[in-house]
């Protein structure tokens, strides 16, 4: 841990829900009223032991954690050179690290009373661990998709119907993560007296930020005392590598480790077909620039002019043309490092999960395994990475297989022309 | 004294309400947008808000987010809008534009450089649709100190708790969102709207003009009754829309502006 307090990492966002020059409040008025009431409750709620009592019955009976930490030894050993471990969050209720923070907003909403819930989702997996909890709990459940993601993820998309949402198809821009998150906010400023907004990740106006940090924040603590008891206690990793589109999975995985500067932090961002000035890509740091868009001052892929720019990823659940706020910060901080994976890297690291470790993951972690494998066989044997697993394939299944050319249609499962 | 400030003077002087009207810069194309604010003054309006396109206009509804897509396809930006701005001012010397958007395209220019150029450009307030009072170091307090009306929005969540903090660093009017919702959903009901003018009024010495949901002579008329003035936007911008001619718009807006000096 820190020497000093003031030193830490881990203390923001400060009261206006910045982290050094990022984050904030960046919402019409309508909203402000809301976001305040939100925050308060949070706060109520963060100190109060039976919150906490709830969300860790949840997440033991409901989501079945601890997700494992897993050593994947023939990863390790086809790669050889660093010792890698997974944490397991695909394994998760759902299949993936989403639920771990739409528990905490759902238990929140109920504090709240709000009855109706929506949501924005990429490659669906939010949109699916809110459909769920809702359906837990009786609420009534609104999720947002772009059109473009609708057709992409389509078993998603029944998931959520199955589980009695209500999916409505984003039309307006280019029909994606950045145009539901819109399309969410519309329907939040129109029915802000009795709606609860589940955002799902770690960006939007402050105290989304830090609020799903905290929730997400489970994933790291576990790996903290996982990790001591399979390597001896005080063992810390010496690298915790997350894919990142707004970046949940990855501060969850982070953030408990902030204040121990012998683990080096690296976060993954989707490199599309490659980080240059064709900005076919969605990686916001590498290739961005800081501005404000939905609710906090960002890195954000945006032209000259300040318009937003649509990003571009083989992986829905990265498309989106920011990060959360503070990830830019301990980007300019130099505490974390970010890389990008291209679509063609990530592709060759899910199927080598596939091969090596039975491990069907999703496109999002396959973009982090592919980092993995760029750095870990430069590494000796005693360094130690934990990768975040976030979230199984079964729903990129369909995807990969057009990319790797086989028909999905026939069953014999042959390449096409 | 602003523009802004002058135009309710007079108004006031001569017992009228103000008429103003919403057009997105840009709008289907630079030169016809430019047509149509020319005619504007001529047609009744009081005061111009220029809408400065962007990508992702969260709290407009279809007509304005088309409007703003047509305008950036167009190869609309920030600059261009000024400039427009600057042309309008050519002809016209009295009327006040407010320019009506998002924070980020000014952000990108930076703040400073962007306060120069608007007030060169004869802008005369600002109404930036994500600046709540809590990021009034960011743009409000700057334009302020560079002599532009920051330009509030007060809405039926802006609570009496709340009011003050919505009133303080404000200036030139402030808007009051007659609705929950996004610009050119609902309707707005003058009955509701009456008692949220007189409590915002009270709570500061501004003029009140009410927006969102107005859409007809009728609809102006009755708001300009219960308070300072009157917003059209979504109305305006649809008929733009759908192709009508400058002259055709133009004539639109004067039954607007006369519903809306009808009392």
């Amino acid at each position: 841990m820190a020497d000093d307090l003031f030193n830490s990492f881990m203390n923001g966002p400060d009261e206006k829900g910045r982290f050094g020059n990022y984050g904030g409040r960046f919402v019409s008025e309508t909203l402000m009223p809301l976001i305040l009431e939100l925050e308060a409750e949070y706060d109520r709620a963060k100190d109060d032991p039976a919150f906490w009592a709830e969300m860790n019955d949840l997440w033991a009976n409901y989501v079945g954690r601890p997700s494992p930490l897993y050593h994947a030894e023939r990863l390790t050993e086809h790669l050889g050179g660093a010792k890698i471990y997974l944490k397991r969050d695909e394994l998760n209720h759902t299949g993936a690290h989403k639920i771990n923070n739409v528990l905490g907003q759902i238990l929140l909403a109920r504090r709240m009373g709000k009855k109706r819930i929506i949501a924005e989702t990429g490659a669906g997996q939010h949109g699916v661990a809110t459909a769920t909890v809702c359906a837990k709990f009786g609420l009534k459940c609104v999720v947002y998709m772009g059109a473009h993601d609708v057709r992409r993820q389509a078993p998603n998309v029944f998931r959520m119907r199955l589980l009695g949402a209500e999916v409505i198809p984003v039309t307006s821009g280019r029909g994606t993560l950045k145009d539901a998150m819109n399309d969410a906010l519309r329907d939040w400023v129109t029915n802000v007296r009795d709606t609860f907004y589940c955002i799902g990740t770690v960006a939007g106006p402050h105290p989304y930020p830090a609020m799903v940090r905290d929730f997400q924040s489970i994933i790291g603590k576990e790996v903290r005392w996982q990790l001591a008891e399979q390597e001896g206690e005080g063992r810390l990793p010496d690298t915790v590598i997350a894919a990142i589109g707004g970046g949940s999975n990855a501060m969850g995985l982070f953030y408990p480790f902030l204040d121990d500067p012998s683990v080096g932090i690296i976060g993954v961002e989707a490199g599309g077909k490659g980080v240059d000035d064709k900005m076919e890509h969605c990686a916001s740091l590498t290739g961005g620039r800081p501005g404000v868009l939905h609710g906090n001052r960002t890195y954000l892929l945006q032209d000259d002019d300040g318009q937003i720019l649509e990003g571009f990823s083989i992986s829905a659940g990265l498309d989106y043309p920011g990060i959360g706020p503070e990830h830019s910060w301990l980007h300019d901080t130099g505490r974390a490092e970010y890389v990008s994976i291209t679509d063609k890297e990530a592709l060759e690291a899910f199927q080598l999960s596939c091969s090596t470790e039975g491990i069907i993951p999703a496109l999002e972690p396959s973009h982090a395994l592919a980092h993995v494998m760029k750095i870990a066989p430069k590494l000796p044997p005693e360094h130690i990475i934990v990768m975040n697993m976030c979230g199984r394939g079964d729903k990129d299944v369909q995807t990969v297989a057009r990319y790797l050319g086989f028909d999905m249609s026939d069953t014999e499962g042959r390449e096409t022309d | 004294m602003t523009r802004i400030d002058a135009k309710f003077e007079a108004l006031k002087a001569q017992g009228q309400k103000a008429f103003v009207a919403y057009v997105m810069a840009g709008d289907p194309d630079y030169e016809t947008s430019l047509e149509i604010v020319k005619g504007l003054p001529c047609a009744g309006v009081d005061i111009i808000e220029l809408g400065l396109p962007f990508t992702d206009p969260m709290a407009d509804g279809p007509t304005i987010q088309l409007a703003g897509q047509r305008a950036l396809d167009g190869g609309m930006t920030l600059q261009k809008t000024l400039n427009l701005a600057t042309e309008f001012r050519k002809t016209d010397q009295d009327t006040p534009i407010v320019l009506m958007g998002y924070y980020n395209p000014i952000y990108s220019r930076g703040v400073d450089k962007f306060l120069i150029d608007a007030k060169a450009a004869g802008i005369d307030g600002l109404i930036i649709v994500d600046l709540p009072p809590e990021e009034d170091e960011e743009l409000c307090l700057p334009a302020q100190a560079a002599g532009l009306n920051f330009i509030r929005l007060a809405t039926p969540t802006t609570d009496d708790k709340r009011l003050p903090r919505v009133m303080q660093n404000t200036s030139g009017f402030v808007y009051y969102v007659s609705i929950t919702g996004i610009t050119g959903s609902a309707e707005a009901e003058a009955g509701d709207v009456g008692p949220e003018v007189a409590r915002i009024k009270a709570a500061g010495n501004l003029p009140v003009v009410v927006g969102f949901g107005i859409n007809s002579p009728e609809k102006a008329a009755a708001i300009t009754r219960v308070a300072d003035g009157a917003v059209v936007g979504s109305a305006i911008v649809s008929r733009i829309g759908r192709g009508d001619t400058p002259a055709e718009v133009l004539a639109f807006v004067k039954t607007l502006a006369d519903g809306a000096h009808s009392n």
